[in-house]
């Protein structure tokens, strides 16, 4: 019976199966491709870190630490990185790169990759170097060049493609250069107050058990503050990284199905309300209320799960270009294959779902009375006052809020989520009624009859105001929104390149080189707008307590790295603009140095390492011992171009220690930039510079493919909005068929009922996109100003872009629809039934 | 007096799958400018099939209708649509408003497609006259079939049309309504001086108008002129 009775009304029943499909697809493949990463990961964690263990830190090995290698055996290889400039001498280009000085067959899993091949082992025994393809595509290198890295010129001896763990994106903001450890005391930079990486790879024999080992030298490591990894540890990490990708991935493809889902409720809307007579005739035949709801809801359910299986396979097979798209971030191959339990994961939330929203219109044939035959007045049907139908709402809800939670993992971010999105639905349908109001209230009658009709048509009985209104606003305001974050992200990177900020860091400067430094950038005509010395040091000892004291203290929950960290500190006798003392007292200079120092730290840094105002920090200041109570917290903005600091220290104390220095400045264009940057290679190729232009060229290519994986997404949504937009329209055009034959009867002509049309959707698509828009807007003004902390200016054209294709589409779509209206004859208004 | 409608040699075929069915047989007649005729014949005998052709709401396969001596055979849609609203009114069994207007609005229709102004006042007085000018703000849902019909006949009515098809005006009215209804109609008619065209299977109906032509099979079998 269920099944018999479908049989008409295929089109409507298609519309709703396309609705949840591409919801369904999106989330199929997130998840497929969420096991895919998981089992990459486990299969080829080897490969990403490259060997059994690594052993590393920002200090050269302690005596202990030194012993500890030597006594692990095994085949070792050792590494040094550091950013520093490198210089093609072909044609003067310099860049900042990551430098590693490579000794022993590092990788022992997975390979350098290089062209030529050979090259990855080659350039180890000679004056030879590896240079990433970013590097040699921007400064148009070939193999058999050179490049000057520090004092040595090298031969380039391949172009590295791939290297173990390393991800495109890594490679676009620090392409590696590696070099023979061999020649790296010959570069002379690896000097004291270098910012220099040690590690140490380790593979040892097969069947070695690595956990058990690591639980032996795990007690040395801490003790001595070595930081480790082993293939199990990456495995986890970069898992953890991934899961919050797919997690965030998997919630644009929810978005999608709950768009997919206005689609599905109105499509049953409709569907219901036509068949008001044939319910209203079963009924009057003996079918009970029950009998005859659960006609239809099998239907439904067969039909959900009809278009949750077409979604999955769907799914399935988007399922494979994912890999393509988000390949620059993967720091391996991703191999796909089919995910059987994604599959169903999908199938189920499909048929869970789409029930849901089927049963807010399903549950009101239990209130269709035979007496319908007599007259068709579903309006009178009253179907907000059915109790059951509030229940099924807060289902709905409660189903939204449990699957974002499942994904979240934080009932306060699903909630949000959850809240967020009621909100947008409401207001949107607020917006609906409110404009349905003002139509009615301010109707022009002074207009033209076709513009009346159109106007009018938004308020009348059988009206998709609401519904449309809903679906297109939240499409326009999912695309905009895009739009919008995008803008404030780039504006926020733009905003310090403009007018007289510093665009250029130039650091690692030492002390005897500062005054040499400094009268280069006066010849060229370049001031300096901050000059920041910097000392390092070591966190001793927190109140007393040794490092192992205090992270065995199991009350208090501290980061490792606290002790672990190599601290930047820099002093001054007062704040700059980025920072403001949020709490304690801050206190400038320190004038008869002898006792207790006084610093700041800043706010967040503190929190969450339990530092309370008062607390005693002892620092180790390359071999000097100083004792420091905290005094005050700041609050720092770390988006301006300046150089900030966790610790910051009193004028007084740290003026003798070593120390390099920082300097600011501003260069008017890339060719000054690219000057100066050549002569301070040449003359102190220890010294690192950073122009902002390059990081912002950086920074453009990185939000341009983000933003590609982003749009992937978010095509999702955007296409299920159109078809439920087409869904929408077409429903109405059911509705409207008779209506337009009668109008053809009465004499109207195709060219006046295009016009209706076209003005009804023209209103319908105008309200939809800019309450959409206003909504995307509040949003994203919302973004800027709690969660970025940047002024938020709205792009117009972009914005009016968006509207007027949203309001063309639906007008379009529209027309289409109702083309087919016109070609039919007026005959039929005689043959239909009341 | 002359002819406001002449069809010659009328026939219409429909396909339906591979097997052609004719509905109408070679029908000729035509009807006098302000005469009142009615067509009655068994269901399915090709009446409203008919009725469809002389007001041009369907094409012929063959043979020519001409309705105030213009041959519909050769205009197109929107050309047809434009003598339906010049000259033609329309009275349909289900009563066929637009359910989406009140019934003032369908009222209205007829004469707004046509661009004309000021419309409002001369719908109220149709309304009034069918016994409905309190009713003009509610929508079709919210009337009885009588009175849905009442305001289909103060629509026929509202673009002064030259000719009026009926189409079983009262088929699914009961007695009582039926027989107001049928008064309103005749009643309208004569004051307009329009030309009506009633189909029927009610002899009762047919027996009040001047002229019954009885089709069988799609043929006219007989064409009586009542005294
Ligand atoms: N579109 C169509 N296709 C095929 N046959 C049709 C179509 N429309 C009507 N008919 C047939 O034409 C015949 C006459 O129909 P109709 O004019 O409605 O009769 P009446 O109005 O006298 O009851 C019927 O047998 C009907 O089945
Ligand atoms: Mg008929």
């Amino acid at each position: 019976m269920a099944w018999r009775d479908s049989r008409r009304n295929y089109s409507r029943l298609l519309l709703f199966i396309s609705s949840i499909v591409l919801g369904i697809a999106a989330l199929v493949a997130i998840y497929s491709l969420g096991y895919n990463l998981q089992e990459n990961i486990d299969g080829q964690a080897a490969e990403l870190l490259g060997a059994d263990l690594e052993l590393s830190d920002n200090t050269p090995p302690t005596p202990k630490i030194a012993a500890l290698i030597d006594s692990l055996g095994g085949q070792q290889s050792e590494e040094r990185s550091f950013a520093s400039m490198i210089y093609f001498p072909k044609n003067a280009g310099t860049r900042l790169a990551q430098v590693r000085a490579l000794e022993g067959d590092f990788p022992y899993y997975g390979q350098l990759e290089t062209t030529p091949a050979t090259a990855a082992k080659s350039f180890r025994n000679q004056k030879a170097a590896l240079v990433d393809q970013t590097l040699m595509l921007q400064y148009q290198a070939q193999v058999g060049d050179s490049i000057k890295v520090g004092e040595v010129t090298f031969l380039i001896a391949g172009i590295l493609t791939k290297a173990p763990g390393q991800t495109g994106i890594a490679a676009t903001v620090a392409p590696s250069v590696y070099i023979p450890l061999s020649y790296l005391t010959q570069t002379g930079l690896a000097q004291k107050g270098s910012r220099i990486v040690y590690r140490y790879y380790f593979k040892f024999v097969p069947k070695t058990n690595i956990e058990q080992l690591v639980k032996k030298i795990e007690p040395t490591l801490e003790a001595e503050d070595y930081n480790f990894r082993t293939v199990e540890s990456q495995k986890q990490d970069t898992g953890r990284t991934f899961r919050d990708l797919t997690r965030f991935l998997s919630l644009v493809g929810f978005i999608a199905l709950l768009l997919g889902c206005v689609g599905v409720a109105s499509a049953i809307h409709i569907y219901i309300r036509e068949k008001i007579s044939s319910i209203a005739i079963l009924r009057c035949l003996g079918v009970k209320a029950s009998q005859a709801f659960l006609i239809y809801l099998i239907q439904i359910s067969g039909l959900g799960l009809l278009g949750s299986l077409l979604g999955a396979s769907l799914g399935a097979i988007i399922q494979q270009f994912l890999p393509a798209v988000l390949q620059d971030f993967l720091p391996f191959e991703l191999e796909t294959s089919l995910s059987w339990v994604s599959i169903g994961q999908g199938i189920l939330l499909g048929v869970i779902i789409s029930n849901l929203f089927a049963l807010l219109s399903l549950i009101s044939i239990r209130t269709i009375s035979p007496l319908n035959v007599l007259r068709e007045s579903f309006e009178n049907v009253t179907l907000s006052r059915d109790p059951l139908k509030w229940v099924i709402y807060a289902l709905i809800l409660l189903f939204v809020f449990g699957f974002t939670w499942l994904q979240m993992k934080k009932w306060t971010d699903a909630l949000a989520f959850t809240v967020g999105v009621t909100f947008a639905f409401l207001l949107l349908t607020a917006m609906a009624t409110v404009l349905m109001w003002a139509v009615r209230r301010f109707f022009p009658s002074a207009w033209g009859y076709l513009a009346r009709q159109g106007l009018a048509n938004l308020y009348r009985p059988n009206n998709q105001t609401i519904i449309l209104v809903v679906s297109i606003g939240l499409g326009t305001m999912f695309i905009c929104t895009l739009i919008f974050i995008q803008t404030i992200l780039l504006d926020r990177i733009k905003l310090s390149t403009d007018g007289d900020q510093p665009n250029m860091v130039l650091f690692d400067i030492q002390s005897p080189q500062k005054t040499a430094v400094t009268a280069l950038l006066k010849q060229q005509r370049l001031s300096v707008l901050q000059s920041v010395p910097i000392v390092t040091m070591r966190l001793e000892q927190l109140n007393g307590q040794t490092s192992t004291e205090a992270l065995k203290d199991t009350t208090t929950r501290r980061w490792r790295g606290l002790f672990s960290r190599e601290y930047r500190v820099t002093f001054r006798d007062s704040l700059i603009s980025s920072e403001k003392i949020v709490k304690g007292k801050w206190i400038g200079e320190v004038k008869d140095f002898g006792g207790v120092v006084p610093i700041s730290i800043e706010d967040g840094y503190a929190e969450r390492n339990v530092i309370n105002i008062g607390d005693t920090l002892t620092f180790n200041v390359q071999g000097t011992i100083l004792t420091t109570v905290v005094a005050s917290y700041r609050d720092i903005d770390w988006g301006g171009v300046q150089t900030n600091f966790l610790v910051l220290f009193p004028k007084g104390v740290l003026e003798e220690a070593p120390q390099f220095h920082v300097l600011l400045t501003h260069v008017p264009n890339n060719e000054v930039s690219a000057r100066f940057q050549q002569t301070v290679v040449q003359q102190f190729p220890n010294v690192s510079m950073v122009d902002l232009g390059l990081i912002l060229t950086v920074l453009d290519e990185i939000s341009t493919k983000i933003s590609f994986v982003i749009r992937f997404m978010a095509g999702f949504s955007i296409l299920t909005g159109l078809i439920v937009l087409i869904a929408s329209v077409l429903i109405s055009k059911y509705q409207r068929i008779r209506e337009s034959i009668l109008l053809r009867t009465l004499g109207a002509s195709r060219r006046q009922i295009l016009v209706i049309t076209a003005l009804e959707y023209f209103f319908l698509g105008t309200l939809a996109a800019s309450t959409g828009i206003l909504l995307a807007v509040a949003g994203s003004w919302a973004l800027a100003r709690f969660s970025f902390e940047t002024p938020f200016n709205p792009q117009f054209l972009p914005i009016l872009i968006v509207f007027l294709v949203v309001t063309s589409i639906t007008v379009i779509i529209g027309i289409v629809n109702s083309w087919g209206i016109l070609s039919r004859s007026p005959l039929e208004v005689l043959r239909q039934d009341g | 007096m002359a002819n406001i409608l002449q069809l010659q040699q009328v026939s219409k075929v429909y396909r339906s799958g591979n097997r052609d069915l004719k509905v109408l047989d070679e029908v000729n007649f035509s009807v006098e400018t302000g005469s009142i005729l009615s067509i009655v014949g068994p269901s399915g005998s090709g009446k409203t099939t008919l009725l469809g052709l002389c007001a041009g709401l369907d094409r012929a396969s063959s043979g020519s209708v001409e309705l105030n001596g213009i041959r519909l055979n050769n205009l197109n849609e929107d050309q047809l649509a434009d003598v339906r609203n010049r000259y033609v009114g329309f009275i349909f069994q289900n009563f066929q408003l637009l359910p989406t207007l009140t019934a003032l609005e369908n009222v209205m229709v007829p004469l707004e497609l046509r661009g004309e102004k000021n419309v409002k006042n001369r719908a109220l007085d149709l309304l009034d006259k069918v016994g409905l000018a309190d009713r003009g703000h509610h929508y079709p849902t919210q009337l009885s079939g009588g009175e849905q019909q009442r305001v289909s006949l103060a629509r026929a009515f509202s673009n002064q049309p030259q000719i009026l098809f009926a189409d079983e005006p009262t088929g699914n009215l009961d007695a009582e309504t039926s027989e107001k209804v049928e008064k309103l109609l005749f009643d309208l008619n004569k004051e307009a001086g329009t030309t009506l065209v009633l189909v029927t299977h009610n002899l009762e109906l047919a027996a009040k108008t001047q002229r019954i032509v009885r089709i069988k099979g799609g043929k006219v079998v007989s064409d009586v002129v009542v005294s």
